[in-house]
């Protein structure tokens, strides 16, 4: 594009270099071949083959030619993936159970791990050796306003439990 | 192999896992010597992905050398070092052909509205992705491209998705010469667009966070004016006021389900979790746009729902465009314009780590500490 927009830029290396008049909406979004009405009759990859349970959504007859393979569902958690997987992607139902799911597994996780004898160090995996070298001041602040909230409700705690007594 | 293993919420760790098999005669196995971590594998780190399992490994920024090679592997050897777009793509569905490779068909059995993605949760179709030493990369034949001599492997790293999600930001913005184009999120994708908004002749970019050493980079990288909306009581009317109060022509969400700004949002997209995300950039991209304007959106959002000013979508007449990049389409093109100078992705690379110090790496990148725009874990055997 060479034209006094183009001097006033000539700052910025590239100005203008990609500007096509036909970038409108719809373009270059999509290359129309055509094919659209042929829906799923491409030419399908070859199949990969389902060796563990492959959820898939009830909006595809099928799974897709190539899939993952890792973390297939498994106990509490996988029950509910499972369930979720009767809904369509349209469906809260769909959803909110999923990340139900997610949270089961995570406890899931935890004792997966003390299971094989491994105690997760938790604050490395919360990445506090980097909070402290560079955030020593919020690590601090956080810890502060954890240590108070726990006061809080010991002091409570401590209160009710001295009123029953009394009365 | 060494591999970055999800435990939940902002808990992540190095563990051993087996290596990867070939499943499928078009994949690829591939000895990863970088690969990033994305703005949007912090959606998965903070939990808000569904259907992200305790286990997997994140990642869909990474190159590497192929180690080997299914029996339908054509056109890649053993020893080719190559870009890996972080879209799976079969390349012979109905979306491939028409050059939709993010939409791709025959790579999610798990949802249909988003093809497969190395390492983003099974709702992307629950591949391992590359913050491990190797991965399994399936249709080794349709994605993957070697990277070109001479290049910079830390300029290579960034074209598997930083630059192209950018780019298409700029591109599905329409823009048009002197155009006013408003990117929200000063993160390394809105960096990215407001750079690619030059190259396609706009006339002035403005870019909106709250981070403020992301702004000073923006400012000089972009380059571009950059505003802390921290500082602006009201950054839509700040905008309006700003584009003779008629609104931006082009309006960038390049934030996605993160985003700070509005304690309604926070709370019911990122506490609660009863919206899919906080979707405040959005929210405003759409009130700052003028009427029969283009509002562009590569932020990341969950699948269920959001708040967001519907009405006014309508009312103004706008335009949305929106998509996951599609990598495979722009590469050749962003290659050549890293080439002629026209972008320089590797400078927005502030962090090398090693994958060892996964944990950290990702605390230091959620928490915006140390300056970090960009960090790159690097395996051990890309470190010898």
């Amino acid at each position: 594009m060479e034209n006094n927009q183009s001097i006033k830029y000539n700052h910025i290396k590239g100005w203008g270099v990609d500007a096509d008049p036909r970038n409108e909406p719809t373009y270059p979004m999509k290359r129309y071949t055509g094919d659209d009405h042929r829906r799923l009759n491409w030419e399908r990859p070859l199949q990969q083959l389902e060796a563990v349970e492959v959820l898939h959504s009830n909006e595809r007859p099928a799974i897709s030619a190539v899939f993952g393979t890792t973390l297939p569902p498994a106990g509490l958690s996988g029950a509910i993936r499972r369930y979720a997987f009767k809904y369509s992607e349209s469906s809260f139902n769909h959803w909110l159970p999923l990340l139900l799911a997610d949270r089961i597994n995570v406890v899931e996780g935890l004792f997966d791990d003390l299971k094989r004898g491994y105690i997760p160090n938790v604050l490395a995996e919360k990445g506090w050796k980097s909070a402290w070298k560079y955030d020593r001041k919020g690590v601090v602040k956080k810890l502060a306003m954890r240590a108070a909230a726990v006061s809080f409700i010991v002091a409570a705690w401590w209160i009710m439990n001295h009123k029953k007594k009394r009365l | 192999m060494l591999a970055m293993n999800y435990r939940g919420p902002r808990r992540v760790r190095v563990d051993h896992k087996p290596y990867p098999e070939i499943l499928h005669p078009g994949d690829a196995i591939i000895r990863v010597t970088r690969s990033c971590i994305c703005g949007s594998d912090l959606h998965l780190y903070h939990g808000m992905v569904p259907d992200t399992r305790v286990g997997s490994t994140f990642g869909h920024e990474f190159i590497g050398i192929v180690e080997e090679t299914g029996p339908g592997v054509q056109k890649l050897k053993k020893g080719d070092h190559v870009i890996v777009p972080f879209n799976i793509a079969c390349g012979t569905c109905a979306f491939c052909k028409q050059e939709l490779y993010g939409n791709c068909h025959e790579s999610n059995p798990e949802a249909t509205a988003v093809g497969g993605i190395f390492g983003y949760s099974h709702t992307a179709g629950g591949y391992d992705g590359g913050q491990a030493e190797y991965v399994r990369v399936p249709y080794a034949d349709v994605g993957p491209l070697v990277i070109p001599t001479g290049m910079d492997p830390d300029d290579a790293v960034l074209l598997t998705d930083v630059v192209p999600t950018g780019y298409q930001a700029a591109e599905m913005g329409g823009i048009k010469e002197g155009d006013t184009v408003v990117i929200f999120g000063a993160g390394p994708v809105g960096i990215m667009a407001a750079r690619c908004a030059w190259l396609f002749g706009a006339g002035r970019v403005i870019i909106i966070d709250h981070v403020e050493y992301r702004l000073e980079f923006a400012r000089n990288y972009g380059p571009c004016e950059a505003y802390n909306f921290r500082s602006l009581e009201d950054p839509v009317l700040f905008l309006k006021k700003e584009t003779g109060w008629l609104g931006a022509d082009v309006c960038i969400d390049a934030v996605g389900a993160d985003a700070a700004g509005s304690a309604l949002h926070t709370i019911t997209g990122k506490k609660l979790m009863i919206q899919a995300g906080a979707a405040i950039a959005l929210h405003w991209a759409i009130n700052s746009v003028k009427k029969g304007g283009i509002v562009s959106i590569v932020g990341v959002y969950g699948p269920t729902g959001n708040l967001i000013p519907i009405g006014n979508v309508v009312n103004k007449g706008i335009t949305i465009r929106a998509n996951q990049a599609s990598v495979k389409r722009l590469l050749p093109r962003l290659i050549k314009h890293i080439q002629d100078g026209y972008i320089d992705p590797k400078a927005m690379i502030t962090h090398r780590v090693p994958l060892e110090e996964v944990a950290d790496a990702y605390h230091i990148f959620s928490a915006k500490l140390n300056n970090c725009i960009k960090p790159v874990l690097i395996p051990p055997s890309a470190r010898n």
